[in-house]
């Protein structure tokens, strides 16, 4: 068995952070979108650990739960825009949110 | 002395008070109380005024006041250089200005106690602004009488003119009386506008306006007996003035139809004071005069012409009134015959008289008409005597004394001019004694068709007949004059106002069933006190040949003193004898005017109709009054009228054209511009917003509004980035 590596912190980061992209990109509830956004946050995290694990730096740990609690925040808030979205639309669809154009 | 300020400020002061605050709330007890009461108040310090001055020594008696200045120092071109202008507000009170004083305050205050209840029908706020009009008509009057320049005069001789029109057109909705009015007004313009011009070549000649400077200047100067010089030209400008004034050949045709106004005012300014303006302001100019001999024949002869014209045609007026206007006319000739005989003491003792018995006159007549119900037609007058004994009496007095009967005023007045005229040149004589025989004459026709014979007016038996009723009711209706005042009378808001006020004067009804009374007690009082001034007057001028002093005339020489030199005649008066033999024939004559009209007219009633027949010409010219009306309304006033379409055509043809055609060229001119900008200057700007806007056209496809190609672009950008960081490096 192959001991865990940085590299391997890494792959798993970067993965979760292409699977994050992809649904924001491709998904249409807008739902799927928020979950997308934290797992593109989650990578992110998983990365800060990761180093600081690395570096023996507790910056980066601390870093990670800032982040945690302004993605807490950003959940409330996305969630509570689709809930009044929701209300004046009866869709989740993303393609139906666009009158915040020209 | 210092008071005769007083007397002026007086009635500007009942005036304002009436004016401004009487419209509106006062009652008529209390706008009559103030008017007459100023009057009274000024009466009193006139007459205070006199005997102060009486107690001086004859060439004392002048006292100047300066009120203010007026205005200030102006350098001005005049014939000897340029002399600084100024002007002040004078009063100057001498033995001219003070007989005057008398006279307008005196007669002034009778007729305000006699109106006061001859207007009684007015509605209140007309009351109070007839009382307003009234008292600032006394206060400009004393204003020229008062003045110590020519300035002063003239602004009191504006004032006075202003009153005129509007008292003459006091019943301004009445059609005829608004004319009227407008008509002395206009008349009444060209005589200011010569005694303006007057004025400048006063101020020209002599570089002062002041009365007593000119008089001083003047008498250094020798008299213009052969030329036409410039004291001539002075004098001739003021006598303009005056014909327009004091109702003259040829502006002598708006006092006959100032008739139209309210009887006291007929008193009060188209008989006793306005009127004589003129003459008072060719006595207070006599140093000019005097130098001007030419002049002063000329306003001899228009007095005289005056006086024999007006006399002809109040011969067959049937309107009293206007018989009295025409007699004021022709007295007002008298008067300047005086004037242009040099005897300017005689001129205002006649002034002094003539306001005393025609204000008489006038308001005796204001009396008939008002127990008349309007009536001003002496044909359905007639037997009035018994109804108005009072009326009747002291209307006889006035009637004898313009007559000319000793010992009344008249006489002696009449006599003074006729003995001057009798001097100065026969044939002015011949005229003024005809003229003495006509007035004689119409005055007895007047009192004969009023007050004798049988009654010719509406029946009023107090017979309750219905068909009685229904007349005296139809009559009431349809009378043709002061209808809008007796319209006024019975409007239900005045019946209750002023109910208690009228509770002495019965209803037009019950009047009428008792037929024509004596008026009411200020009307009676006022009657009764100017007969003692008629009978009175007089006796200030009794002549020196008959024993009497001539005291007038020694008071008055101080005022003519100055400046002056001795006329022809003058010097050489009549013996005795022949001035009692003058005076015997003036009475002959009067006499027999007076006989010859009591026989036409109460006697044989037929007689005049026949000889109307007999010379249909010459009467229809008379009563025509020989068309000068018409005469003026074909030359003047058609002149006038077509000279303004003239005017009104070239105006529209020619500036309106032009106006218009510059209009059109600004137009063209801004359409162009207009083109200009929409096409040019917009074009640029449109331009330039269009370009943006069509390039934002294709930009802006780029805003989906969709989040997913935002995060798209953002990924292709990421991608694109590391790519050039990774690779490109």
């Amino acid at each position: 068995m192959t001991p865990i590596t940085p590299y391997h912190y890494l792959v798993l980061s970067a993965a979760l952070f292409a699977i994050g992209v992809l649904g924001v990109m491709v998904r249409r509830n807008i739902i799927i979108l928020l979950m997308s956004i934290e797992l593109m946050l989650n990578a992110v995290n998983i990365n800060l650990a990761a180093f600081s694990y690395q570096l023996h730096n507790a910056a980066g740990q601390v870093f990670a739960i800032f982040v945690i609690a302004v993605a807490a925040a950003e959940a409330a808030v996305g969630l509570g825009i689709i809930l009044g979205f929701y209300r004046n639309k009866e869709t989740l669809n993303i393609d139906d949110m666009n009158i915040m154009r020209w | 002395m210092k008071l005769i300020l007083f007397i002026p400020l007086l009635p500007a002061a009942g005036a304002a008070l009436n004016g401004l605050i009487g419209v509106r709330w006062f009652g008529r007890r209390v706008s009559g109380f103030v008017a007459c009461a100023v009057m009274a108040l000024a009466c009193g310090l006139s007459i205070g005024a006199f005997a102060s001055l009486l107690a001086l020594p004859p060439e004392a008696r002048v006292h100047d006041i300066v009120l203010g200045h007026w205005i200030p120092a102006i350098p001005l071109e005049t014939a000897t250089g340029i002399v600084m202008f100024s002007a002040s507000w004078t009063a100057r009170i001498d033995p001219l200005a003070a007989i005057m004083l008398l006279v307008v305050t005196g007669v002034g205050f009778l007729i305000h106690v006699y109106a006061t209840a001859y207007m009684k029908d007015e509605p209140r706020s007309g009351y109070a602004r007839f009382f307003c009009y009234l008292n600032l008509f006394c206060f400009f009057m004393l204003v020229l009488v008062l003045a110590g320049n020519f300035l002063v005069m003239f602004v009191g001789w504006e004032g006075v003119g202003l009153c005129s029109y509007l008292l003459i057109g006091f019943w301004h909705e009445k059609h005829s009386a608004a004319n009227a009015g407008k008509k002395a007004f206009l008349v009444n313009r060209i005589g200011d506008w010569g005694f303006l011009l007057g004025i400048f070549l006063v101020f020209f000649t002599f570089g002062t306006l002041d009365f007593r400077e000119v008089a001083l200047t003047v008498g250094t100067m020798s008299p213009e007996t052969t030329g036409f010089g410039v004291l001539s030209a002075i004098c001739i400008l003021l006598f303009v003035g005056a014909t327009g004034k004091s109702a003259q050949i040829p502006l002598h045709v708006w006092l006959p139809d100032a008739m139209e106004g309210p009887t006291p005012v007929s008193a009060l300014i188209h008989a006793a004071t306005m009127v004589t303006a003129g003459v008072y302001m060719v006595a207070r100019s006599s140093a000019l005069f005097v130098h001007a001999p030419l002049v002063m024949e000329i306003v001899a002869i228009v007095g005289a012409l005056t006086a024999l014209m007006a006399a002809t045609i109040a011969l067959v007026q049937t309107d009293i009134k206007r018989v009295l206007a025409y007699s004021t006319v022709s007295q007002l000739g008298y008067m300047f015959v005086a004037a242009g005989m040099g005897a300017f003491s005689a001129a205002v003792f006649h002034l002094v008289t003539h306001a005393f018995f025609k204000a008489l006159l006038f308001l005796g007549t204001g009396a008939v008409i008002h127990a008349m119900a309007g009536e001003q037609d002496m044909l359905r007058m007639g037997g009035l005597r018994k109804h108005m004994p009072v009326t009747f009496v002291t209307m006889m007095l006035g009637a004898l004394a313009m007559a000319g009967i000793p010992p009344l005023s008249g006489f002696f007045s009449k006599d003074e001019i006729l003995y001057h005229a009798f001097l100065g040149n026969r044939i002015l004589w011949g005229i003024t004694t005809a003229t003495t025989l006509l007035t004689a004459f119409y005055m007895f026709r007047l009192m004969s068709l009023t007050f004798y014979g049988k009654y010719r007016g509406p029946v009023y038996s107090a017979i309750a007949s219905p068909a009685a009723a229904a007349q005296a009711a139809a009559h009431g209706v349809d009378h043709p004059h002061d209808a809008r005042a007796h319209g006024e009378a019975h409007r239900p808001l005045h019946e209750v106002t002023h109910g208690g006020a009228d509770a002495d004067v019965p209803p037009d009804g019950s009047r009428r069933a008792r037929g024509p009374q004596e008026g009411p007690a200020a009307i009676t009082v006022a009657l009764m006190a100017l007969a003692v001034g008629v009978i009175v007057a007089g006796f200030m001028g009794v002549p020196q040949a008959i024993g009497g002093t001539n005291a007038i005339e020694r008071f008055l020489a101080p005022s003519f003193g100055l400046g002056a030199f001795p006329v022809g005649g003058a010097g050489v008066g009549l013996s005795r004898g022949g001035s009692i033999a003058l005076m015997l024939f003036s009475i002959l004559v009067s006499a027999a005017g007076i006989l010859t009209a009591r026989h036409f007219y109460t006697r044989n009633p037929e007689v005049p109709r026949r000889l109307a027949a007999r010379w249909p010409a010459a009467h229809t010219l008379l009563q025509n009054k020989y068309y000068l009306d018409e005469l003026y309304l074909a030359t003047i006033v058609r002149g006038t009228m077509a000279a303004a379409r003239g005017s009104f055509s070239f105006d529209r043809r020619v500036v309106d054209a032009a106006v218009n055609a510059f209009g059109w060229g600004t137009q063209i001119a801004a359409w162009f511009s207009h083109m200009f900008d929409k096409h040019v200057v917009d074009g640029i700007v449109n331009l330039a917003g269009g370009t943006a806007g069509r390039g934002s056209f294709l930009v802006r496809r780029l805003q989906t509004g969709l989040i997913q190609n935002y995060a798209l672009i953002i990924v292709l950008g990421l991608f694109a980035f590391l790519t050039v960081f990774l690779f490109a490096r």
